[in-house]
C-alpha cells in the first residue's frame, strides 16, 4: 500500500514522496535496540559530536539525516564501535545495546560488530569470487554448517540472487556498483547481525540501485533493525519510520560540532517539525 | 586558438629549425641513453658468453652436475658451487621470510603510532649496512660463536637431523653463510612487504573487520591475499640478491667445495669462487670457467627479475578484477 | 563483568575466546620478530660502533695500508682507502647521474607508451645483476691483458647505481604536475624547453636526493674493487688511472689478514664507512622530507 505523504499547511511544500511505510506502532510497544545518553565523540581534542541522546527501536529503520560535517557518519560509527579504530577517538557519555554498555570493561568490541553490522558508503566487496565473499565471514565466525544454504539465502535476501547464481565463483570486482553494494549487504546479512547500520548506503550509486536497496530495506525490516545515515532527505522520507535531525553548531575560536536536533517519527520531522532548524532545512532553505 | 594561429608560422619561419632541432635531439640523446642501457644488459650477456666460451665448449653442461675445481689438470665443474648456492640462499629464505613478514605486520598493523617511524627507520638501516661489513663482523664475532657455542650445542641437541652434522672447528660454512645472507634480505623483503600491507585499502579492511572478526583473522582473510602477489615478487627479489651475494659470503663460508647435507660443513657458492679466485686464475681455462659461473649467476638473476615481474603483473590484474 | 553482560553479544559456536588467543599468539610472533630485527641491527651497529670507535685516531686518516703480504710494516691507517673511495666514487657518479637523467628524461617526456615498461624492466635487470658479474663483465670489457686501473672500478659502480639513479628521477619527473608542462607548451615553448628549463629544475632537490642514497648504496661495494682494483699501493694517490685502493677492500683484506691490529684498522674502517652511510643516507631523507614539506605548503 503506497501512501503519498502530503505536506500540512503549515510548511511550504517540500518533500512529496511515495512511500510503502507503515504507521507507527504505539510507543509502548516499540522495544529499544540502542538507548544512547549524552554522547560526545572527540578525535583527539576536538569535538565531532555533543549532548547527543536518544532510543533506536527495533525492527524500524531509522534515518540519520542532516548536513554534511554534522557528525552523522561518527554518530552511526559509534554504534558498533568503528571509531575505536581510529587512534584519537574518545569518547565520552553512554551508548547501552538492550541495556549493556557497549564499552564495558568486559565488552570485546569484535563480539559488538559481530552483532551489530555494517554496510559502507562506497561498495567494498573483497577481491574474492561473488560466493567467497558471503562465505568468508561465515566460516571464519564458524558458521560453516549449510555453508552454501546460508549464501544463497543471504543473496536472495539482497536481492542479488537471481544475477549472480550462475556466477558464483567469478570476481565480485566484475559486478556493477549496485550489485557490489547489495553484495555487501548480502555479506553482511549472512552472519545474521540484530541490527544493520548503513553510512550513505546508495550515495555512490545510481536511482535504479538505489531504489533495490530501499526496497530492501524495506523487506527485511522484519528481521533487523537499521540505523541509516542520509543525506537524501528524500530517500529518508521514503523508507525511514524514525529520522533523526543532526546540525552543525558553532562555539568560539572556530569550533565546530554536530548535535542531534530533533528527533521523532519521520512524518513529524517531514510536515510539522518542533525546532525552526528541522524545518529550515527539510524545506531546503539551508544546508 | 585563432592568436596562436596567427604567431606559429611566424614562429617556425624565424627560429623554427632551431626548435625542431632541439627538440630532435633531446629526444635522441635521452633515448639513446635509454637504448645504451638495453645494449648495455646484452653486452653483459654477450661478453660473460664470450668469456665462457672455451669453458662452455670444454665442459658442456655437465659442468653444472660434476663436482670438482681442479687447475693443475685444467678439469673444472661448478657442481658444489651450484649446490652451494642454493642451499644457502633457500636456507636464508627460509629464515627471512617468516622474519620479514613478522616485521612487516609489525610495522603496518600492530605497532603503536610512536613505535612504527622509528622501527621502520631500523629496518631501513640494517639494509644500508654494506655486505663486506657484516661479513667481517661475521669473521670476528659470528664464526667463533658458530665453533664454540651454537654449532657444538645444534648437534648435541638435534644431531640426528642431518643438517646439524659435526660442526665446523673454524666455524665458518654453509651456516653463517646462511645467517648472514638472513640479515641481508630481511629487510629489503620487510619494507617492500610492509608498503604492501600499508597499501592495502582502508575500507577493505573495515568491511572484514566490520564483520566482527579479529584483527589476525582481517589480516588472513584481506591484508594478505590482496598483498600476495606483491609479497611473492619482494620474495623473489630477495632471493635474487642472495644468491648474487658474493662478498659476505665468502667471508663466512670457508671456500672448500663440499656436497652435503650437514649445514656446518665448509663449502662455496658460485659468487664466492669468482670472487676469491678470478685474480688467482690458471689461464686460459680457469678464468673461462669462472665467467662461465658468471654466466650462470647472470641467467639466475634476469629469470628471478622476470619472474618476479610476471607475478607482480598478474597480481594486479586479479585486484583489478 | 559478569558473564550476562557479555552474552548480549555472544553467539553459538563463535569460538570467540579461541579466535581471540589465536590472534593474541600470532601477535606476539609478529613483536618477537621486530624485536629480533631491531636486535640485530643493534648488535651489528654496536659492535661496529665499539670496536670501531675507539680506534679512531688522526692516524686513521692520515697514515696507509701496508702493501699486501708485507710482513716488515703493519698497516697504520686508511687514508689511501678514503682517498681512493672518493676519487673513484665520484668519478662513477660524475658518469652514472647524468646517463641516468637522460634515460629518465626520456622515460617521463618521450617514451611512447608502449615503449615505458620496455626501460623500465631493463632498468630493473640491470639492478638485479649481482655486483660480482658486472666486475667481471668489465674486467672482460677493459682489463683484459692490460692490468689493473682505478678506472675499471669506476665504471662497474657507475653501472651499479645507474638503475638507482633512474628510477628514483622518473618518480621524481613523475611528481612534476602535468599542469606545469602544459602551461609552458601552450607559451610555445619547445619540448626540450619546457624539459630542461621548466620541469628539470623544479627536481634537482630531488635528483640530489637520489644520488646521494644511491652514492651511500654503492660506497660499501666491494667487488669491483676485489676484481678490478686488487693492487694496493703503499701511501695515498689519486690518479685514477692506476689502481687505487678502496674502503670496502681495505676492510675485506684485512679482515682477512687476521691479525689482531689489521682486524682492529678493519673495525675503524667499518665505523667509519657506516658513519659515513648513515649521516649521509638519513640527512638526504631528512633534506627530501623537508622540500616536500616546502613544495607541499607552497602549492
Amino acid at each position: 500500500m503506497t501512501e503519498v505523504v502530503t505536506v500540512s499547511s503549515s510548511i511550504e511544500p517540500a518533500v512529496r514522496v511515495e512511500t510503502k511505510r507503515q504507521p507507527l506502532p504505539p510507543r509502548e510497544r516499540l522495544e529499544t535496540v540502542f538507548e544512547i545518553s549524552d554522547l560526545e565523540a572527540l578525535y583527539g581534542s576536538k569535538s565531532a559530536l555533543k549532548g547527543v541522546s536518544l532510543e533506536v527501536y527495533k525492527n524500524l529503520v531509522t534515518a540519520i539525516i542532516g548536513p554534511s560535517g554534522c557528525g552523522k557518519s561518527t554518530f552511526i560509527r559509534c554504534l558498533n564501535r568503528m571509531n575505536d579504530l581510529v587512534p584519537s577517538f574518545k569518547q565520552q557519555g553512554t551508548i547501552r545495546y538492550h541495556g549493556h554498555d557497549i564499552r564495558a570493561a568486559g565488552v570485546d568490541p569484535v563480539a559488538v560488530r559481530r552483532t551489530i553490522g555494517m554496510v559502507f558508503q562506497r561498495p567494498n566487496p573483497f577481491p574474492k569470487s561473488i560466493f567467497d565473499n558471503v562465505a568468508w565471514g561465515l566460516k571464519v565466525l564458524g558458521m560453516k554448517d549449510g555453508l552454501n544454504e546460508r549464501v544463497e539465502k543471504a543473496l536472495t535476501q539482497a536481492a542479488l540472487w537471481d544475477e549472480a547464481k550462475d556466477r558464483l565463483k567469478t570476481s565480485a570486482l566484475g559486478l556493477s556498483g549496485g550489485q557490489q553494494q547489495r553484495l555487501c549487504i548480502a555479506r553482511a546479512i549472512a552472519v545474521e547481525p540484530d541490527v544493520i547500520l548503513m553510512d550513505e548506503p546508495a550515495s555512490a550509486l545510481d536511482p535504479i540501485a538505489t531504489q533495490k536497496i530501499e526496497e530492501l530495506m524495506h523487506n527485511l525490516k522484519s528481521e533487523y533493525t537499521f540505523v541509516i545515515v542520509t543525506h537524501n532527505m528524500q530517500q529518508a522520507a521514503r523508507v525511514a519510520d524514525m529520522t533523526a535531525f543532526f546540525s552543525i553548531s558553532r562555539g568560539e575560536e572556530g569550533a565546530r560540532w554536530g548535535e542531534l536536533i530533533e528527533y521523532d517519527a519521520t512524518e513529524k520531522i517531514f510536515t510539522a517539525p518542533s525546532d525552526k532548524r528541522t524545518e529550515d532545512y527539510v524545506t531546503g532553505r539551508f544546508g | 586558438m585563432s592568436a596562436l594561429d596567427t604567431t606559429e608560422p611566424t614562429r617556425r619561419s624565424l627560429s623554427g629549425r632551431r626548435v625542431y632541432f632541439g627538440d630532435t635531439l633531446l629526444q635522441v640523446v635521452a633515448g639513446g641513453a635509454a637504448l645504451a642501457a638495453a645494449v648495455l644488459v646484452g653486452l653483459i650477456a654477450y661478453k660473460l658468453v664470450q668469456g665462457a666460451h672455451l669453458a662452455i665448449s670444454t665442459f658442456g653442461l655437465g659442468f653444472l652436475t660434476h663436482n670438482i675445481w681442479d687447475p693443475v689438470h685444467a678439469h673444472f665443474a661448478a657442481g658444489a658451487f651450484l649446490y652451494g648456492t642454493v642451499i644457502t640462499s633457500v636456507g636464508a629464505l627460509v629464515l627471512a621470510v617468516p622474519l620479514a613478514l613478522g616485521i612487516a605486520l609489525f610495522l603496518s598493523e600492530l605497532a603503536p603510532g610512536w613505535l612504527r617511524g622509528p622501527v621502520s627507520a631500523l629496518v631501513e638501516t640494517l639494509a644500508a649496512i654494506p655486505s663486506v661489513v657484516i661479513g667481517f663482523w661475521g669473521i670476528v664475532v659470528l664464526l667463533p660463536l658458530m665453533a664454540n657455542h651454537i654449532e657444538p650445542a645444534l648437534h648435541s641437541a638435534l644431531g640426528w637431523i642431518p643438517i646439524f652434522g659435526a660442526p665446523s672447528t673454524s666455524g665458518a660454512g654453509y651456516f653463517p653463510a646462511i645467517i648472514v645472507l638472513t640479515i641481508m634480505i630481511t629487510p629489503i623483503i620487510a619494507s617492500l612487504s610492509r608498503e604492501l600491507f600499508l597499501g592495502v585499502p582502508r575500507e577493505l579492511k573495515e568491511a572484514a573487520l566490520g564483520l566482527g572478526t579479529t584483527r589476525w583473522e582481517m589480516v588472513r582473510g584481506v591484508v594478505l591475499p590482496y598483498a600476495r602477489g606483491g609479497v611473492t615478487a619482494a620474495v623473489i627479489l630477495g632471493l635474487g640478491r642472495a644468491l648474487g651475494e658474493a662478498i659476505a659470503v665468502s667471508q663466512v663460508i670457508g671456500a672448500t667445495p663440499y656436497i652435503t647435507k650437514n649445514l656446518f660443513s665448509q663449502g662455496t657458492t658460485m659468487g664466492s669462487k669468482i670472487a676469491v679466485q678470478f685474480l688467482n686464475a690458471t689461464p686460459p681455462l680457469e678464468p673461462s670457467a669462472l665467467i662461465y659461473l658468471g654466466l650462470i649467476l647472470l641467467v639466475f638473476s634476469l629469470i628471478v627479475n622476470l619472474l618476479a615481474q610476471l607475478v607482480v603483473r598478474r597480481a594486479s590484474r586479479r585486484l583489478r578484477g | 563483568m559478569s558473564s550476562a553482560e557479555i552474552s548480549v553479544f555472544a553467539r553459538p559456536n563463535d569460538r570467540l575466546r579461541r579466535r581471540k588467543l589465536v590472534g593474541r599468539g600470532v601477535e606476539l610472533i609478529a613483536w618477537f620478530a621486530a624485536a629480533m630485527g631491531v636486535a640485530v641491527l643493534g648488535v651489528l651497529v654496536g659492535y661496529v660502533a665499539e670496536r670501531g670507535a675507539s680506534q679512531l685516531s688522526l692516524d686513521l686518516f692520515i697514515k696507509s695500508q701496508a702493501a699486501a703480504f708485507s710482513v716488515t710494516s703493519a698497516s697504520q691507517g686508511l687514508a689511501n682507502a678514503f682517498v681512493g673511495s672518493l676519487v673513484l666514487i665520484g668519478i662513477a657518479t660524475a658518469m652514472a647521474v647524468p646517463v641516468g637523467i637522460l634515460i629518465a628524461i626520456y622515460v617521463s617526456e618521450f617514451a611512447p607508451r608502449s615503449v615505458k615498461p620496455v626501460v623500465n624492466l631493463v632498468l630493473d635487470l640491470v639492478a638485479g645483476i649481482p655486483a660480482i658479474v658486472v666486475s667481471i663483465f668489465i674486467y672482460g670489457l677493459i682489463e683484459v691483458g692490460h692490468g689493473q686501473t682505478g678506472l675499471a672500478v669506476s665504471y662497474a659502480v657507475a653501472v651499479i647505481m645507474l638503475p638507482f639513479v633512474a628510477r628514483s628521477t622518473i618518480e621524481i619527473l613523475a611528481l612534476v604536475p602535468n599542469s606545469l608542462r602544459e602551461a609552458a607548451l601552450g607559451l610555445g615553448a619547445p619540448r626540450w624547453r619546457t624539459t630542461l628549463g621548466v620541469v628539470l629544475p623544479q627536481t634537482l632537490g630531488g635528483i640530489l636526493t637520489g644520488t646521494v642514497l644511491a652514492v651511500a648504496r654503492v660506497s660499501g661495494e666491494t667487488a669491483p674493487p676485489l676484481v678490478l682494483s686488487y693492487v694496493v699501493s703503499q701511501g695515498v694517490a689519486w690518479n685514477p688511472v692506476h689502481a687505487l685502493q678502496t674502503v670496502p677492500l681495505a676492510i675485506y683484506e684485512l679482515g682477512e689478514s687476521g691479525t689482531p691490529s689489521d682486524t682492529a684498522l678493519a673495525w675503524a674502517g667499518a665505523f667509519v664507512l657506516i658513519m659515513f652511510i648513515l649521516v649521509v643516507s638519513l640527512s638526504a631523507r631528512w633534506f627530501a622530507a623537508r622540500s616536500r614539506r616546502k613544495l607541499g605548503g607552497s602549492r
